[in-house]
């Protein structure tokens, strides 16, 4: 029976050939066999972690800030429309505080407002002033 | 602010200042084991130190009222939508037992981007906000007081906000949480990659709080079709959140496997559960266990539902538990209920008791079946995550359908739910992160590239809120009509009149339950039990459950509705309780007028155990008190027992009667109160009478000077003599 995601594995328990392969492990070396091959499936997925970001990644760190859930919300909307989310929100918010040299959460919530972001493009090269 | 032992809390003062709460602790609590392994007359091997203030089990009575709390923590699960509703029941079940709190989100949360804020009612769960924790954690505080045991308040961290989520109950205090990414990708259709972005972040939030953070597994048991086959695939499952997790920096004793005994009777459940168990337990040893209880098979009987969660703490006993989960008896039938919550947690605390030490008294043997189903169990998950790796790794695995398949690992029945590598909720929304991406505040997971110089995080802000909590924004409504101020004002007329409605979940709902057997097939039955309960004046009226006892001779039926009306108790006319004199009181008043009385159970009615602890000292009966009994025995006639009081000019003739078919046992106080009188005796005698279907108010009816019925003890009989001998001015 399928049911609905089509071209999914259909098998006979084949179990006795495929435990030749592990058969002869001890209680111990099945164990470390186990978490080797588990460490092996989760790397790459951590790595994947490590090198990026999303929405709500930067929200959460936006909150850690001191912002609100409907200003973090804001500004990573505005983010992710200027294309700087790889920079970090929290990253944006605290550059153009040290550009204009205002308070952390006057920047903030200028960015929220949609303001200051070409400053900010300006700062990081992504787009020629004056277009 | 303290709660005082006869008053309700008061969800006003919980709510006043909300803005300026902090909480006092942060991180998980295990239990602390006891002092002494002594409690009353017995000796416990796996007890924790007793509470100051609980409800101990109903038989606690026949063993000096103790309440043993196990070594385990136990969980309930509740969420009414109404967090107001819920706290008075987190009250209640602490008061049972329970030290871990779990609240349901309001169905749909997951998918919602960002948080909710303010209190608003939920489906089938509560929306998850800054205030409804805050409130609910300030309420834990003084709950937590009240019994002397730390409470562990826990939710979920899953969906296309988990960073947000664990930020915000990491700052509320919040001590627990389910965070599983493999949930977010199979259940709710949340994209993979974001959902594995987002966990890590997630992970090593809640680990900076001290959380303890509980898996998702157990939802493929609740899904798979023939949840016994899912076992291989739940140990790779497991093992993807743990090692995940050790990955990003939790420690292992804050990593808890949540486990299902996978099947349910009439299946032969422990001989496929027990295997599933030890196995686990091998293979993740270092983690930590939270036994769920079995959801899956849960029909409406909340009988048969006990007895499958009893079976599956013998598993918890048998094998190991750090955190032993309930679920209520009716959750497959209602939103859970009060006071089903409590039957949840006395299912666990009974069963748990009742099976201390069990490992001391059975060993499980691994030389046999047992231990090659176990070590059959390791060999298809490691083969399974094998095959992961060949597919092309995880996020491959789970495209090609690998999980929550039907099959018993290696088989395949082509019915995994494969979700696409680009698809799903929130797809296309992680980015690399550039070389400079920076976020400067602690306890950020992955790359992170900080200015030079800087000892902490959050130096470049002068302190994030988990350094300075002062930071946190407070937003306390943003829904004029949907919040708990509005809900508590519709029924603040009634609650300030001190009106009385019956409630299931929520103030005043006015719910109750009807049981009533008919005698007809199913489906009449079911319709004959509506049909009665609106006669009786039920509105909204349900049947909940329903059971064929015969297929012509009679049908269960479980009805619920809602009562139109209210009560005001003041209008009640209550009997006065019966007085109680001390001890001393009653030896010396006996000392003084020496008594002696005679009993014996009348009728044709042989039960003699309730009538001998009335009596016997060594029960702490009235012989104890220097009052002189004759016992007669049992089955004695009326005639006989009054016959005996003249001769041996007793002051007293104390009756037991039992059986009551036929209302027997009101035949037999009526015919010992008329033979009285036709003997000419009664003025000079007090007559009473006890059993278990009698009550005092049955036998004044009767013409009795007093009745007794469960739970009546030797100083309640001899209290009850004392008065009417100086009522009757016998001195």
């Amino acid at each position: 029976m399928n049911r609905g995601f089509p071209g999914t594995m259909q098998r006979q328990d084949d179990f006795i050939e495929r435990r030749a392969r592990v058969a002869a492990l001890s209680d111990a070396e099945l164990k470390e066999r186990f978490w080797q091959l588990t460490e092996q499936v989760v790397q790459p997925l951590v790595d994947l972690a490590f090198t990026h970001t999303s929405p709500s990644v930067e929200r959460s760190v936006l909150l850690r800030m001191g912002f609100s859930s409907i200003e973090a919300k804001e500004i990573v909307d505005k983010c992710v429309e200027q294309e700087l989310l790889g920079k970090g929100a929290g990253h944006a918010v605290w550059r153009l505080s040290h550009l204009e040299n205002i308070p952390l959460r006057k920047a903030g919530l200028r960015l929220a407002q949609g303001l200051g972001w070409e400053r900010l493009q300006q700062f990081w090269g992504r787009r020629e002033t004056g277009l | 602010m303290s709660l005082k032992v006869d008053e309700k809390l008061d969800i006003a003062s919980i709510l006043t200042d909300l803005e300026h709460y902090h909480p006092r602790r942060k991180g998980w609590t295990w239990r602390k084991s006891a002092k002494s392994e002594q409690v009353g007359q017995f000796i416990y091997r796996q007890v924790t130190e007793p509470l100051k203030n609980s409800c101990p089990l109903p038989a606690a009575k026949y063993f000096g009222n103790i309440d043993p709390q196990p070594d385990c923590v136990i969980t309930t699960e509740i969420a009414s939508g109404r967090f107001e509703d819920d706290i008075r029941r987190m009250r209640m079940a602490a008061w049972h037992g329970a030290d871990h709190i779990m609240v349901i989100r309001t169905a749909g949360q997951s998918h919602f981007d960002g948080l909710i804020e303010g209190t608003p009612e939920g489906v089938g769960g509560v929306p998850i906000t800054r205030k409804q924790l805050r409130a609910t954690r300030k309420a834990l505080d003084l709950i937590e007081d009240e019994v002397g045991r730390p409470i562990n308040f826990h939710s979920y961290v899953s969906g296309v906000a988990g960073p947000e989520v664990a930020v915000l109950l990491s700052e509320e205090g919040v001590n627990g949480a389910h965070q599983d990414p493999q949930y977010n990708v199979l259940y709710r259709n949340v994209n993979m990659y974001r959902s594995f972005v987002d966990a890590a972040v997630a992970k090593k939030i809640l680990a900076a709080g001290g959380m303890a953070q509980i898996d998702g597994a157990h939802n493929a048991n609740a899904t798979a079709r023939e949840a016994w086959k899912v076992m291989p695939e739940l140990m790779v499952q497991h093992a993807i959140n743990c090692q995940y997790s050790v990955m990003v920096g939790m420690p292992k004793d804050k990593i808890c496997l949540s486990t299902v005994p996978p099947t349910a009777p009439p299946a032969p459940c422990v001989s496929l559960d027990l295997p599933y168990a030890v196995a686990l337990r091998q293979l993740f040893e270092g983690f930590r266990f939270r036994a769920q209880m079995n959801t899956k098979y849960m029909e409406s009987c909340t009988r048969e539902v006990t007895v499958t969660h009893v079976l599956n703490t013998l598993l918890s006993r048998l094998t190991s538990a750090d955190i032993q989960s309930t679920i209520t008896p009716d959750e497959g039938r209602n939103v859970p209920w009060h006071y089903n919550n409590i039957h949840g947690v006395n299912t666990a605390k009974q069963a748990l008791l009742g099976l201390d030490n069990i490992k001391e008294l059975v060993s499980l043997r691994l030389d046999g079946e047992l231990g090659s189903k176990v070590r059959d169990l390791k060999e298809r998950a490691c083969l399974f995550m094998e095959e992961i790796i060949s597919a092309g790794g995880y996020f491959a695995a789970v495209s090609q359908g690998f999980f929550v398949d039907s099959g018993m690992y290696p088989e395949r029945n082509g019915d995994g739910i494969a979700r696409q590598m680009n698809g799903g909720v929130g797809v296309g929304t992680i980015v690399p992160r550039d070389d400079d991406y920076m976020a400067p505040v602690c306890n950020h997971f992955g790359y992170n590239a900080l200015p030079k110089g800087i000892d902490k995080a959050c130096d470049p802000i002068a302190g994030c809120t988990s350094c300075k909590p002062d930071k946190i924004v407070w937003i306390d409504e943003l829904d004029p009509e949907d919040n708990v101020h509005r809900r508590l004002a519709e029924c603040e007329q009634e609650r300030k009149q001190g009106l009385l409605r019956p409630e299931v979940q929520w103030q005043g709902d006015g719910i109750v339950c009807m049981t009533m057997f008919l005698p007809a097939a199913e489906r009449i039955a079911e319709f004959a039990a509506k049909n009665i309960a609106e006669r009786m004046g039920f509105e909204d009226v349900e049947v909940i459950h329903k059971q064929v006892m015969h297929p012509a001779e009679g049908t269960l039926v479980e009805v619920k509705g809602k009562l139109p009306f209210a009560i005001d108790p003041r209008e009640l006319v209550i009997p006065e309780a019966a007085q109680t004199f001390s001890e001393d009181t009653i030896r010396e008043y006996v000392a003084e007028h020496k008594f002696k009385i005679v009993a014996a159970t009348v009728g044709e009615d042989e039960h003699s155990v309730g009538l001998r602890e009335i009596l016997d000292i060594k029960h702490g009966g009235i012989e104890r008190f220097g009052i002189e009994c004759h016992y007669l025995g049992t089955s004695v006639p009326v005639e006989k027992l009054a016959d005996a009081a003249i001769e041996l000019g007793a002051q007293a003739i104390l009756a037991s009667t039992v059986i009551s078919h036929a209302d027997i046992h009101r035949i037999n106080m009526r015919r010992l109160h008329q033979y009285c009188r036709e003997k000419g005796i009664r003025d000079k005698l007090v007559v009473v009478c006890g059993g278990t279907q009698v009550t005092n108010e049955i036998a004044v009816e009767e013409g009795l000077d007093a009745g007794f019925g469960r739970g009546t003890k030797g100083i309640h009989v001899a209290s009850l003599l004392v008065k009417r001998y100086k009522e009757l001015g016998w001195n």
